[in-house]
C-alpha cells in the first residue's frame, strides 16, 4: 500500500498543495506548462483518493484514517484529522470535481495560467481540510482560508460585474463564519476542548438548552450563507454569473455543501435540543427556498444564472431532508449533495462549453443546438434529467429518500416539495427546448463543432456516476448507514428499537441496500451502549 | 547590567554615517538583548530601581530592535530616490530606538518621561524629513503640536502621581494607590490625563486625528517605523503603567478602555473605507487595530495580555512588511502610495503583488496567516471573560476592514495596469520583505513559539 491508514488523508490533503507550490517555482509566461503541471495534480489529487474507495471500513462507527499530533498546545489546539461516511462521500465528491474543474479550464483559460492553476489547487486543500479536520481551530482556518482563492477566480477570471460579486460572495461568507468563532469559542469554554470527536461522544445534553440556542444560531448564520438557504441566498446568482466555469462546478459541487456539512457535523449532534426547537423554522426556510427558487429559474435570461437559482432550490431540498431528522431525511440528503455536486457541475460544464464557443450566456442566443451538436445534446439531456429526479438517474433517488423522509414526519412538507421537484422539471426542461430544440434561428449557432476529447472527459465521468447512483446506489446507503444512525439517535434514542423492522420493510430501497443482519448488528451494539 | 546599557547608549553617540554601521548597532544590541533573556520574571532593577530589566522588556526590547532592523532596510533606497541621504537619518532612529529601550524598561515616572519624549522628538524631525515636500512639513509640525500638547498632559498626570506617592517609583507609587479609598477623584483625574496622554500616543480615537496626516506626509519607512515601533512602545508604557499603577482600581478605567476600543475600531474601519491613499488607508486601519489591541487589556486575563503581546509582534512584521511594498513602488517621478498606483502589480512585479496579498490577510485576520492568530486570542480572552457583546462588535468589524483591504488586492490583482514601468526590488528590501512574509506565515500556521514568546513576557499584575 502507498500510504497507511495515518498517512492517507494528508496525502489526500497535501498533493494539491504541493502542486501549487511546484507551480509556483515555474515561471510565468509558460502557459503549457502550467497548464500540464495543473491537470497534472489535479489528477494526482483524485487518484490518491481513489485508495479510499476500498479502504474506507463501512458499518465502523467514528473516524477512521485519524491523524492527531499536537499543533498549538498554549491554545490545546491540534492538527487533528479523519473521516467518517458523511466526510468520506464529500472527501471524494470534491477530489473528483477538483480534477473535473481543473481539466475543463484547459481552453476557457489563457490568462494569467500560473496564478490561476495554483488557486484552484489552493482552494482543492482548503475544501478538503474543512471535511477532514476534527479540530475546531483547524476547521475553522481551512474554512476562511479557501475563501480567498475562491475571491480570487472569480474577481480575476470572471466576466464583467466580477469585482461586485467577489467581494460580495467574500463578505457574505465571512459575516457568517466570523460569528461561527464566536460559537467555536463559546464550546470551548464550555466543553474544555477543541476536538470535534470528544465533544461529538460527549453524552447528550453537554450544552445548557439555553446555550445551545445561542451556539445554534451563531453556526447557523455560518451554514445558512453557504448552503445558502433563503433569505441569505442573493450572493449566490451573482458569483456564479461572474465565475468562470470552474469556479461555479467547485463553487456548486463543493463549495455549497460546507454548509449542509456544517449542519450535519455540528448543528445536529451538537445542539440537538436547539435544532428541534428550530426544526420549524429550517423546514419553512427550506420550503420557501425550494419553490422561491424554482419560480426564480422560470424568469432567467441567463442560463448561468438560472442554473444558479436551482442551485438554491436544489440545496434547500438538502436542508429539508437534514431538518427532517430521519434516517432517510438524513441519507437523501447526503445523497442530494452529491447528487447537486454532479448534475449541478455537469450543468455548468455544459454551458461552459457553450460560453467557449459563442461567448455568451443568453438563452435568446441560442436555438436548435441540437442540428449541429447531436452528441452534447444527448449528455446534456442526460445531465438534465439527473438533476430534474429522473428515476434510474441519481438525481431520484436523493429527491425520493428526502421526501420519504419528510413524509414520515409531515405530509405537508413532502407536498410542498413535491410541487418543487414539478417546478424543477418545468424550468430544467424548459431551458433546455430553448436552447437545443427547434430550428437554428441564429446563424452563428450552425456551425458549432461538437463536444471535443477534453469535454467528453469532463463530462463523461458525471454521466456515468448519475447512473450508477440512480440504479445501484446500495453501497452508497450501506456508507451512510452508520453516522446516520448516529445522527438520528441523538434526537430520537428510541428510534431504532420502536420501528426495528419498518426501516427495512416500509422501505424498498432500504430493503435491497441494507442487510436486515447489518442493521441488526448496529442496533445491538447501541443497545448495548 | 552597566554593560549592556552602554551598547544601548552607544548607539547614538555613533552618528552612524551609514545603514550598516547602524544596522551593526541593532545587531550587537540584539546580541545584548539575547544575553538578557534568561532573566527572572521579577526582573533585575538598577540605577536606583530607576529601570528594571524583565522579560516584558526583552519581548518588547525585540520587536523595537525588529522593527529598527526592517526599517533601516528600507530606507537605504528610499532615501536614495528622495536625495535626502544623511547619516543624521540613522542617528535619528537609533536615537528614538534608546528611548522606546528605555520605555519599555523604565520603572520611574521620570525615566518613561524622558524615554517618551526622547522617542517623539526623534520621530518630529523623522517624519519631517523630506524638507522639500509640503505633506511632510505640515504632518510632522501636526505631530509635534499635538505630540507636545498630549506631553503636557501627561506630564499632569504623573505630577498628580508624584503628588500622591511622594516619589516618582513605580512600585511605591502603585503600593501608594492600592491604599487610596475607592473613587478618589485625584486618582481618577490622574487615570484620565495619563491615559489621555497614552492614547495619544498609540493614535486611539478620539486622540488619532494626527495619525493619517503623519503616515501620508513622513517618509514611508518612518510611517512604517511610528506605525509599528512608536506604537508598540506607547503600548509598552501603557501596559506598564496600566498594570502596575493602575491594576488595584480596574474598573474605574475597564469602562473608558472600552469604549475608546470600540471607538477606535468604529472610526478606523469605517474612515478607511473611503480612503484612496494607501498610506492613510494604512492609518485608519492601523487605529482600528488599536482598538483590537487595547480589547486585550479590557478582558484584562492572561489570554488577553498573551493576545496583546502577541498582536504587537506579529503587527510590527506584518504591517511594516505591507509598508515596505509601498516603499518598493516609490521610485523616481512616482510617490506610490495611492491606490491607484498598485494597479496591475501582478503584472508588473509578482512578487510584491503576492507579498502585499499576504501582508493584507494578516491585516484583515484571513488564516493561515498572523493577524488571524492575534484576533483569535482577543476574542478567546474576550469570551473567557464574558464580554459577549464586545467580541461580537469586535468580530463584526472584521467585515468592513476586509472590505477595504480587498480594495488593495482588487487594486493589485484586477486592475488593469496603468503604467507599465516595472519595480525594482532592492536587496536590502528583500531581506526586509523576506522576513516580515515569513514571520507572518510562520505565526499564522505554527503559532507556538511565537505564543510562548508572547507568554514569556507577560508581567502578570495578578501576583503582585
Amino acid at each position: 500500500m502507498l500510504f497507511s491508514d495515518s498517512q492517507i488523508l494528508n496525502a489526500i490533503l497535501y498533493t494539491p498543495l504541493v502542486g501549487a507550490l511546484i507551480l509556483l517555482l515555474i515561471p510565468r509566461g509558460q502557459g503549457a506548462v502550467h497548464r500540464w503541471v495543473g491537470n497534472l495534480f489535479g489528477f494526482l489529487g483524485l487518484a490518491v483518493s481513489l485508495p479510499l474507495l476500498w479502504r474506507f471500513r463501512i458499518g465502523e462507527t467514528g473516524f477512521q484514517f485519524v491523524v492527531d499530533k499536537q499543533w498549538i498546545p498554549s491554545i490545546g489546539a491540534h492538527y487533528t484529522l479523519g473521516i467518517d461516511g458523511i466526510s468520506f462521500v464529500l472527501v471524494m465528491l470534491t477530489t473528483l470535481l477538483g480534477a473535473i474543474a481543473i481539466l475543463s479550464s484547459w481552453s476557457a483559460i489563457r490568462k494569467r495560467e500560473k496564478e490561476y492553476y495554483i488557486l484552484l489547487l489552493l482552494l482543492q486543500t482548503g475544501m478538503l481540510g474543512a471535511f477532514m479536520s476534527l479540530d475546531f481551530v483547524l476547521f475553522y482556518m481551512f474554512w476562511e482560508v479557501m475563501l480567498v482563492p475562491m475571491y480570487f477566480l472569480i474577481a480575476v477570471w470572471g466576466s464583467e460585474r466580477r469585482l461586485y460579486a467577489a467581494i460580495k460572495f467574500f463578505l457574505y461568507t465571512l459575516a457568517g463564519s466570523v460569528l461561527m468563532l464566536l460559537g467555536i469559542l463559546a464550546i470551548y469554554f464550555t466543553a474544555h476542548t477543541l476536538d470535534i470527536r470528544t465533544v461529538l461522544a460527549a453524552p447528550h445534553p453537554l450544552f445548557s438548552v439555553h446555550l445551545q440556542k445561542w451556539l445554534f444560531w451563531a453556526f447557523f448564520f455560518a451554514f445558512a450563507i453557504k448552503v445558502p438557504m433563503f433569505p441569505f441566498h442573493t450572493w449566490l446568482p451573482d458569483a456564479h454569473t461572474e465565475a468562470p466555469t470552474a469556479g461555479s462546478v467547485i463553487l456548486a459541487g463543493v463549495l455549497l455543501k460546507m454548509g449542509t456539512y456544517g449542519f450535519m457535523r455540528f448543528s445536529l449532534p451538537m445542539f440537538p435540543d436547539a435544532t428541534l426547537a428550530f426544526r420549524g423554522i429550517m423546514i419553512v426556510l427550506s420550503l420557501i427556498g425550494i419553490i422561491y427558487g424554482a419560480l426564480v429559474c422560470m424568469m432567467q435570461k441567463d442560463m448561468k444564472r438560472l442554473i444558479a437559482y436551482s442551485s438554491v432550490s436544489h440545496m434547500a431540498f438538502c436542508t429539508l431532508g437534514i431538518f427532517a431528522l430521519t434516517p432517510l431525511g438524513l441519507t437523501g440528503s447526503i445523497i442530494q449533495q452529491l447528487n447537486h455536486g454532479i448534475s449541478t457541475g455537469g450543468l455548468f460544464l455544459i454551458v461552459g462549453v457553450l460560453y467557449e464557443r459563442r461567448h455568451t450566456r443568453k438563452i435568446s442566443e441560442f436555438g436548435g443546438l441540437a442540428t449541429p451538436m447531436p452528441n452534447f445534446a444527448a449528455i446534456y439531456m442526460i445531465i438534465t434529467l439527473s438533476s430534474l429526479g429522473m428515476p434510474l438517474l441519481n438525481g431520484f433517488i436523493g429527491e425520493f429518500a428526502i421526501l420519504r423522509g419528510a413524509f414520515e414526519v409531515n405530509k405537508a412538507w413532502a407536498a410542498w416539495g413535491v410541487v418543487g421537484i414539478v417546478l424543477g422539471a418545468a424550468y430544467l426542461l424548459w431551458l433546455y427546448q430553448r436552447v437545443m430544440f427547434g430550428n437554428v434561428t441564429n446563424p452563428a449557432n450552425e456551425s458549432l463543432p461538437d463536444l471535443n476529447a477534453r469535454e467528453y472527459a469532463t463530462l463523461i465521468p458525471l454521466v456515468l456516476l448519475a447512473f450508477w447512483i440512480g440504479i445501484y446506489p446500495a453501497p452508497l446507503f450501506r456508507v451512510l448507514d452508520v453516522p446516520v444512525r448516529q445522527l438520528v439517535i441523538r434526537y430520537d434514542p428510541e428510534y431504532y428499537r420502536a420501528q426495528p423492522v419498518t426501516p427495512v420493510s416500509a422501505q424498498p430501497t432500504r430493503a435491497l441496500l441494507v442487510p436486515p443482519a447489518d442493521a441488526h448488528s448496529v442496533g445491538a451494539m447501541e443497545r448495548g451502549n | 547590567m552597566a554593560i549592556l546599557l552602554t551598547d544601548f547608549l552607544l548607539e547614538k553617540e555613533q552618528k552612524a554615517w551609514n545603514a550598516l554601521t547602524a544596522l551593526l548597532g541593532v545587531f550587537f544590541s540584539g546580541v545584548a538583548l539575547w544575553k538578557l533573556r534568561g532573566v527572572p520574571q521579577g526582573g533585575v532593577s538598577g540605577f536606583d530601581n530607576s529601570i528594571v530589566v524583565d522579560p516584558f522588556f526583552v519581548f518588547f526590547g525585540f520587536i523595537f530592535l525588529a522593527a529598527t532592523a526592517l526599517v533601516i532596510l528600507l530606507s537605504v533606497k528610499y532615501l536614495e530616490i528622495e536625495d535626502e541621504h544623511h547619516g543624521e537619518y540613522y542617528a535619528l532612529m537609533l536615537f528614538s530606538a534608546v528611548g522606546m529601550m528605555f520605555l519599555a524598561e523604565g520603572n520611574d515616572l521620570v525615566v518613561l518621561f524622558l524615554a517618551l519624549e526622547t522617542m517623539a522628538i526623534a520621530f518630529y524631525v523623522l517624519s519631517g524629513f523630506l524638507r522639500r515636500d509640503r505633506r511632510s512639513n505640515e504632518g510632522a509640525l501636526k505631530y509635534l503640536l499635538l505630540g507636545a500638547f498630549s506631553s503636557g498632559v501627561l506630564a499632569y498626570g504623573f505630577s498628580l502621581l508624584y503628588g500622591m506617592a511622594g516619589s516618582t517609583n513605580l512600585d511605591t507609587i502603585a503600593d501608594a494607590v492600592a491604599v487610596r479609598p475607592p473613587r478618589d477623584f485625584l486618582l481618577l483625574l490622574s487615570l484620565a490625563t495619563v491615559a489621555a496622554g497614552l492614547f495619544f500616543k498609540i493614535a486611539a480615537v478620539p486622540f488619532h486625528q494626527w495619525a493619517p496626516d503623519v503616515y501620508e506626509g513622513a517618509p514611508t519607512p518612518i510611517a512604517a517605523y511610528i506605525s509599528v515601533a512608536s506604537k508598540a512602545a506607547s503600548f509598552a508604557l501603557l501596559l506598564r503603567i496600566f498594570l502596575t499603577i493602575y491594576w488595584p482600581v480596574r474598573v474605574d478605567w475597564v469602562g473608558v478602555v472600552s469604549v475608546v476600543a470600540v471607538a477606535s475600531m468604529t472610526l478606523g474601519n469605517l474612515a478607511a473605507i473611503t480612503q484612496t491613499n494607501l498610506k492613510r488607508l494604512l492609518a485608519y486601519s492601523s487605529i482600528g487595530h488599536v482598538g483590537y489591541i487595547l480589547l486585550g487589556l479590557v478582558a484584562g486575563n492572561t489570554r488577553g495580555l498573551q493576545g496583546m503581546a502577541f498582536y504587537i509582534l506579529t503587527y510590527a512584521f506584518f504591517n511594516a512588511g505591507a509598508f515596505a511594498v509601498i516603499t518598493v513602488l516609490r521610485r523616481k517621478d512616482i510617490i506610490g502610495d495611492e491606490l491607484d498606483d498598485l494597479n496591475g502589480l501582478i503584472e508588473r512585479n509578482p512578487a510584491a503583488a503576492v507579498l502585499m496579498l499576504i501582508f493584507v490577510l494578516s491585516l484583515a485576520g484571513i488564516p493561515p496567516t498572523a493577524g488571524f492568530i492575534g484576533k483569535l486570542l482577543i476574542f478567546w480572552a474576550l469570551i473567557e471573560t464574558n464580554h459577549y457583546i464586545l467580541a461580537v462588535i469586535a468580530v463584526l468589524y472584521i467585515l468592513p476592514a476586509v472590505y477595504y483591504y480587498f480594495r488593495i488586492i482588487a487594486h493589485m490583482w484586477v486592475r488593469e495596469p496603468g503604467d507599465v514601468s516595472r519595480p525594482h526590488i532592492s536587496p536590502g528590501q528583500v531581506v526586509a520583505l523576506a522576513t516580515a512574509m515569513a514571520v507572518t506565515l510562520a505565526a499564522g500556521i505554527y503559532p507556538e513559539p511565537f505564543l510562548r514568546f508572547a507568554s514569556y513576557s507577560l508581567m502578570l499584575p495578578f501576583g503582585r
